[in-house]
């Protein structure tokens, strides 16, 4: 067993709306940033976790995104990083 | 009768949904613990209002995982009747007991006011005291009430009669769309396809006396015990 770092990204669903990233959206635009269109605010997790190989601890962290860390109703997943501790 | 009232850490609506049980309705209600795996016996199960785990992750999100929610995923395939009110709403759809999600309010803003509601179907077993169509007002307190599915899911909810309370602006504006917190087509309740689990944002709990509140939510109790004793 090895362990493991699993980052992933938790963001709301596109076509889900998002209050707070237009909220947040909004206030970049005021401070200047005219070319903003878009803002999503999700969150990141990183769960440390021992696994047989990476794409066990990959395969591991998915199952708990579907299970308990994303709802898939109304949020995406996405695993950002797996790396050896 | 025996109604179950299942505390969670942070559940704050329980103690209300007992004295409406107790008090009001004059029946039996037990707290149950969210480390129980018995529900006592009880022939309708609470799940109350509040923060339950300071409502981390999502809210629900955690509370779903409880030992007695096994029980009362056991009870609701039974077909045994589960009530949810605010986070209770929000835990029966994390556990998959109702359709969708609970969303932030578009609002970002936590709202704690009365507001209006049209009961859009009197013929289920929670709401056979209210006429369909009648309007009523309960309060509702939730930073967290924005009801979202995807759009097959509402066109399903909407012809199986499965939207059971939806908010109005008013009682002479009572067609137009409309709600506290951005939920899809203003949907403040609804109900499984069985019809024996219902959750609602709003508290009826809390306005089962004319004292402190409107009283509009006494009938609710009363269907339960008019249809489920049956």
């Amino acid at each position: 067993m090895t362990r493991y770092s699993v980052s992933v990204h938790i963001t709301p669903r596109r076509g889900v709306l998002d209050p707070q990233g237009q909220a947040v959206g909004g206030a970049l635009r005021t401070l200047g940033f005219a070319g903003v269109r878009d803002v999503h605010v999700g969150r990141y997790v990183i769960v440390e976790a021992d696994a047989d190989s990476e794409q066990a601890a990959r395969d591991d962290v998915s199952r708990m995104c579907e299970r308990l860390l994303a709802n898939p109703v109304i949020e995406d997943f996405e695993i950002a990083t797996v790396s050896a501790k | 009768m025996k109604f179950a009232i299942v505390t969670f850490p942070g559940s704050n609506s329980d103690y209300d949904a007992y004295q409406a049980v107790v008090e009001q309705l004059g029946e039996q209600a037990v707290y149950v613990w969210h480390k129980d795996h018995d529900l006592q016996g009880a022939d309708v199960v609470i799940l109350p209002g509040g923060f339950s785990y300071g409502d981390y992750l999502r809210a629900g999100a955690i509370a779903r995982f409880s030992p007695i929610m096994q029980e009362v995923a056991t009870h609701a395939a039974r077909g045994a009747p589960v009530v949810g009110f605010c986070n209770g709403f929000q835990i029966a759809c994390e556990a998959g007991l109702l359709p969708g999600a609970l969303l932030r309010n578009d609002s970002l803003k936590f709202v704690s006011e009365n507001v209006r509601l049209r009961v859009e179907n009197a013929n289920t077993r929670f709401t056979s005291e209210y006429e369909s169509g009648q309007l009523i007002t309960l309060p509702i307190a939730h930073g967290d009430g924005r009801f979202t599915a995807d759009e097959d899911t509402l066109d399903r909810l909407e012809g199986n009669g499965q939207v059971v309370f939806r908010y109005v602006p008013g009682a002479g504006d009572a067609d137009r769309w409309w709600s506290p917190n951005g939920s899809a087509r203003a949907i403040a309740g609804i109900i499984n396809e069985a019809g024996n689990v219902l959750a609602m944002m709003p508290h009826p709990e809390r306005a089962v006396d004319q004292l402190v509140s409107s009283g509009d939510g006494l009938p609710l109790f009363h269907s339960i015990l008019a249809r489920v004793a049956a």
